[in-house]
């Protein structure tokens, strides 16, 4: 069983440490970012290529990539917009260290600002933080004091500002073009791409990088110990360490720190996690929060796959997928943003799949056709399914209505609300009454018809 | 409908809108930070706020009419003076966070998303507050509270209650 | 004229078929230049892009090339070049083309992305057609019956909106019919620079409005009704009056100010139901004023003539009428005077003036001013001076009161008057004036001039008739008759040109458009080796440097820039 790497949860929940810029200090806060601001900032960008790291936010994006496509040419000015929007169901990552070690954010964000010619950065955190954002707030305001935020930072002579911009309850603004329209103070619709790329066309039509709390972090630690010593943790092309956070029907739910991909989801559930409730076995994973398909307990994958330079064949059990990006996806899921949520056999996949839909309907922006009317036809859908009202051929009819969001919609909010019910009714179609042909199974309706009291209410 | 029409903030809350305007190049920007200045003083976001706040940004009303209607916090009429906020998404959901909610219901003699008789709470469904590994998770006005269960739903019911008695002016007024 | 600089052509192809088109166009004007028709809704050609609709989602692909080489890689089954496809398919109105661009429209995946968008709009889409304006002319039923399943598979609930909302006092709105295009939004903030229409609430809960308390009330309302692709935003005027499909459509001018925007008059037997704009990309887009379109409502007023007049005596037919001008003009030689109109059309104000050469009367024209709005109403309020001056009635820009011909009333030089279609005591004569001169009127509305005339004679509105008028960019634009006038009125150019041989004038031909027009292309420098089917229906600019010097009244509007 691997043992976890708490880098970036490094004094997450450790006894006497505080947030404050005194406690940073004590344990060697700020040292990284006095050093990176003494070096060019073409070589730190070059260290995060050379690092490898993957955002964190769910896109898995390459982060040097993203730093690269920016517009460096267009003389507007380059802003930095911190993504503490954290709304992925099951993600509970990045308000453990927005709470308890905000200044390892800040000093990811100026070392990135100083790297990127940032002048202006903005924190957007949501709404439902007002505590982390007064921390935030709190937290800026020491550092500026001490000279690591505003004018002449660190003496460089560099300047940049930051602020914190508290957003008011809608997932979508976690979306990055959502998220610049929300900051410009409009309905956060996302803009079509092409053209309206944040690294060319973003706030205020700008060149502006959009990162993840956590991302930042790993941007802080990278600046301490060198690209090519982060490359050499985790797993090739899946660097680095992640913040696994488990939920759901398992004895220890909470934030783990591991080595991307060092960790398979048995050693996840079972041993760090310690396993099922009593009683219970494991049913489904999700996981990378709840845009990510589903996994099923008995699924096995096998084919050939890529390692360094060979191909292998690979041949696992759900328990034995390593948890990183590329493996992830090649058994038809993602890595996501790292949420993990667990069900056991207590769980009605209707209900399930229904709990998931109502989210994703009220959280739709509206802006685009197939996702505003989709969303919710699915939600009324599995909502009459797990009230007792399912007809035959509705599994195939939610199969079909996100087949028709995905791919067709101007963000990924589509696939974000497709995935879920194509892989539900896919992987558990016993329940949902499989494709047209067949209408639910005895067993399944007569779960469906149990008394509410005796199962937990999902939807 | 104007920048004249009454709408009486505290000279705390018009130097924090002043200032927090010079954090943006384009004050519209300044929208969603000053709809939270004024719903933390008012308790919602009246009509004459939203003019209010469109005529300081230099916007139409509709341009503020858009977003109080589009963001879940933002709301157009008072609630009880305590707001109990419980996540209904998926994991909290796996661990009871329906039976929560029902507790909640029942103590206060009401359904979710009224007011209370006697303006005491308002009780709401809210999407994943990003705590779910220890579900079900509830927030009553700014604090977050964990693993509510029945049976804290019903100590924490009782703490509030208490909490009313002790604050002044607890007689069937609605939160401001 | 220099002829434009030949801008960059960019060879794209669709569906196999290759077309060449400027750089910056988008697909969906791409393929129809190659003649496919790509179907959306949120999409306007001259709105921003919004790109929320999806259905113009079409598949692009690029030529397959070897990277290292670049050398075209072959497709061995067809002897082709091998082209790409992405695998996610791209809306077409944000795509602009690029060299090589290759976009397919009638693939499996296309069919389903279109099939896919029509069922998603329709499932919460009231079943209102029967009892909705918009049928016939609706582009949910058009891409429905083109584009569609042919069936639903919904059985939900629908979402319930407020319908039958006054948005403005000219347009009601449905919410539940919107399908949150945003044409109209974008149109009132971009074109009109009136933000007040925006979306409230979210998801598929969103819902069109005003601000309470506000109106979508401005002069162009009425366009968001025409672009609306679907019932959603009516003309409460229009409002279950008559099906599109039975009215009959005919190109007309807006004759409210010199801006001259196109337009389309809709009429069924004899009766105008509504105007709507036409577009000229030169002139209005597609665009036309709420005000413009309210003037059909006075070719059916209660003042409209109807009857001709000779005398202070009854009606009498038109010979009987003439007979008595050619009276009025003997009695009266040398001491005639015509008042033609900014109204009247290039052929009314060519004959208008033969008839004052004939009297040997000076002419005259008065002036409407009023505030131009920028757009599409401009500051002169008559159509046409700028034909007037054209054809040479006048030589100069009106004035507002005809100050010259009252003091020559009153100073007995003027002892005659033939008004086309201008009431002379708003134009600053007063009741004893008139009173003392004998006055024939052709006109369409009863006034204190047709009052004191001796002669009236009926004639037709610009919905009545055919013609052309010279707009502020001197274009001269077409408009043709829609309804036919009342029973007692006769046709301009027939009366003017009986009126001059009553003058004394021989004329070889009748009047009536084609005669006059090969008169005027002979005697009016401005239109030489044009003939009136030569316009296009797009229009004509024509030169207009010999007038450059004058003092027009007219500011800025939609594509005209005052020349300093």
């Amino acid at each position: 069983m691997p043992e976890q790497r708490r880098i970036i949860f490094q004094h997450i929940d450790e006894p006497g440490y505080s947030n404050d810029l005194a406690c940073y200090l004590r344990n060697g806060g700020y040292t990284t970012l006095r050093q990176a601001f003494q070096r060019k900032p073409e070589e730190l960008i070059e260290e995060v290529k050379r690092s490898g790291l993957r955002g964190r936010g769910g896109a898995g994006f390459s982060c040097g990539l993203k730093w690269s496509l920016v517009d460096r040419k267009s003389g507007k000015p380059i802003y930095l917009i911190v993504n503490a929007d954290e709304s992925e169901p099951g993600t509970f990552k990045d308000r453990h260290i927005i709470h308890q070690d905000p200044h390892q954010l800040l000093e990811g964000m100026m070392i990135t600002c100083f790297a990127n010619n940032v002048k202006q950065a903005y924190i957007y955190i949501r709404g439902e933080f007002p505590e982390g954002a007064r921390i935030l707030e709190r937290a800026i305001a020491e550092a500026r004091a001490a000279n690591f935020v505003g004018p002449n930072i660190a003496g460089s002579g560099y300047c940049c500002e930051v602020y914190v911009h508290r957003g008011a309850g809608a997932y979508i603004c976690g979306e990055e073009t959502g998220l610049i329209e929300s900051l410009e103070g409009k309905r956060p619709y996302p803009r079509i791409k092409p053209p309206y790329f944040p690294a060319v066309l973003g706030l205020y039509q700008c060149p502006t990088i959009v990162n993840n709390v956590e991302t930042l972090c790993h941007v802080r630690h990278i600046a301490a110990v060198g690209g090519a010593a982060f490359a050499k943790t985790g797993t090739p092309g899946n660097t680095g360490t992640r913040i696994y956070c488990v939920s759901g029907h398992v004895q220890k739910p909470g934030c783990y720190e591991f080595e991307v991909g060092r960790i398979t989801m048995g050693q996840l559930l079972y041993e760090a996690c310690g396993g099922p409730l009593p009683g219970r076995k494991f049913k489904a994973v999700i996981p990378g929060g709840s845009s990510a398909k589903v996994l099923k307990f008995g699924e096995r994958f096998n084919g050939r796959r890529k390692v360094g330079t060979t191909l292998e064949e690979y041949n696992w059990a759900l328990e034995d997928v390593p948890m990183d990006f590329d493996s992830l996806a090649l058994v038809g899921s993602m890595g996501g943003s790292g949420g993990v949520i667990v069900m056991d056999d207590s769980v009605n996949m209707v209900e399930a799949l229904g709990n998931i839909n109502a989210f994703y309907a009220h959280e739709s922006c509206g802006q685009c056709t197939p996702c505003r009317e989709g969303s919710l036809w699915m939600k009324r859908i599995t909502a009459r399914m797990a009230g007792g009202g399912a007809r035959h051929g509705d599994g195939a009819l939610l199969k079909s209505v996100a087949d028709q969001i995905a791919g067709r919609t101007i963000c990924a909010f589509g696939e974000a609300c497709a995935w879920p019910t194509q892989s539900f009714v896919q992987k558990f179609g016993d329940e949902f009454g499989a494709a047209g042909s067949a209408a639910p199974s005895a067993e399944a309706l007569a779960k469906a018809e149990a008394p509410r009291a005796e199962r937990t209410r999902l939807v | 409908m104007s920048k004249e029409t009454p709408v009486n903030l505290s000279p705390e809350t018009l130097s924090r809108i002043d200032e927090v305007i010079t954090h943006y190049p384009v004050k519209r920007s300044a929208a969603l930070p000053l709809l939270h200045l004024v719903q933390e003083e008012k308790g919602f976001i009246s009509q004459e706020s939203a003019e209010w706040i469109a005529a300081r940004l230099e916007l139409e009303p509709i341009n503020i009419y858009e977003l109080v209607t589009f963001y879940p916090m933002l709301r157009q009429k008072p609630i009880g003076r305590r707001h109990i906020k419980v996540c209904r998404t998926l994991s909290c959901a796996l661990s009871g966070a329906y039976r929560t909610c029902a507790e909640f219901e029942r103590h206060f003699n009401t359904y979710c998303g009224e007011v209370s008789p006697g303006g005491e709470v308002t009780i709401e469904f809210v999407e994943c507050l990003a705590s779910c590994g220890t579900g079900p998770v509830v927030m009553v006005d700014d604090e977050l509270h964990e693993k509510v269960d029945e049976a804290r739903a019903c100590e924490l019911a009782v703490r509030i209650k208490a909490e009313a008695a002790r604050a002044p002016g607890t007689g069937g007024e609605q939160r401001k | 004229m220099i002829s434009p600089p030949k801008p960059d052509l960019i060879t794209v192809n669709v569906d196999g078929r290759e077309v060449a088109v400027p750089k910056g166009t988008n697909m969906i004007e791409a393929a129809r230049a190659a003649g496919v028709d790509v179907p959306h809704y949120c999409y306007h050609p001259k709105l921003t892009v919004a790109g929320n609709c999806r259905m113009c989602l079409v598949e692009t692909g690029q030529l397959a090339v070897d990277p290292a080489t670049r050398a075209p890689i072959m497709d061995p089954a067809t002897g082709t070049q091998r082209i790409n496809w992405a695998p996610r398919p791209a809306i077409a109105c944000a795509t602009n083309a690029s060299p090589g661009l290759q976009i397919r429209t009638t693939s499996p995946l296309v069919k389903d992305c279109r099939e896919g968008v029509m069922e998603f709009l329709l499932i919460n889409h009231p079943l209102d057609c029967p009892i909705c304006d918009q049928a016939g002319e609706c582009k949910l039923q058009e891409q429905a019956t083109g584009y569609g399943r042919g069936y639903s598979r919904y059985i939900e609930p629908k979402n319930v909106k407020p319908k039958r909302t006054a948005l403005g006092p000219r347009v009601t709105l449905d919410d539940e019919r919107c399908i949150l295009c945003s044409r109209c939004i974008r149109f009132c903030k971009e074109v009109v620079g009136d933000d007040v229409l925006g979306f409230i609430d979210r998801g598929s809960h969103s819902t069109l409005t005003c601000y309470p308390g506000r109106r979508l009330e401005n002069n162009y309302s009425l366009n968001t009704v025409d672009i609306c692709p679907v019932g959603a935003l009516t003309s409460t005027d229009f409002r279950f009056k008559m099906r599109v499909w039975f009215l009959k459509q005919t190109d007309s001018i807006d004759a409210e100010s010199s801006a001259g925007a196109n337009t389309v008059v809709w009429s069924r037997e004899g009766v105008i139901y509504r105007i709507t704009p036409r577009r000229n990309d030169a002139v209005n887009d597609t665009w036309m004023a709420d005000s413009g379109r309210e003037l059909y409502k006075a070719v059916r007023t209660e003042g409209r003539l109807a009857d001709i007049r000779t005398g202070s005596g009854g009606p009498g037919g038109l010979d009987a009428a003439i007979q008595a001008a050619a009276e009025v003009f003997k009695a009266n030689a040398g001491a005639c005077a015509v008042v033609g109109s900014g109204r009247s059309s290039v052929e009314e104000q060519f004959l208008t003036r033969s008839l004052a050469e004939g009297l040997k009367a000076p002419a005259y024209l008065v002036s409407r001013v009023g505030k131009g709005d920028g757009i599409l109403v401009s500051a002169d309020r008559n159509p046409n001076v700028r034909g007037a001056l054209v054809t040479g009635l006048v030589a100069s820009l009106p004035d507002r009161n005809l100050s010259g011909l009252a003091s020559a009333v009153d100073a007995g030089r003027i002892k005659a008057v033939v008004s086309v279609g201008e009431d002379l005591s708003e134009a600053g004569l007063t009741g004893a004036q008139l009173a003392g001169i004998s006055i024939i009127y052709l006109g369409t509305h009863r006034n204190g001039t047709s009052d004191a005339a001796k002669v009236v004679i009926p004639t037709l509105s610009v919905f009545e008739k055919a013609g052309t008028f010279v707009n502020q960019q001197f274009r001269i634009q077409k408009f043709s008759a829609a309804v036919p006038g009342p029973e007692g009125a006769a046709d301009d150019l027939v009366v003017l040109a009986r009126l001059i041989e009553a003058a004394g004038v021989r004329r070889g031909q009748a009047g009536g458009l084609a005669a006059v027009w090969s008169e005027m292309e002979a005697a009016v420098p401005a239109l030489a080796g044009i003939s009136y089917g030569n316009i296009p229906d797009s229009g004509l600019l024509l030169d207009g440097t010999p007038w450059a010097g004058l003092p027009f009244v007219e500011g800025e509007s939609l594509h005209f820039q005052r020349v300093p």
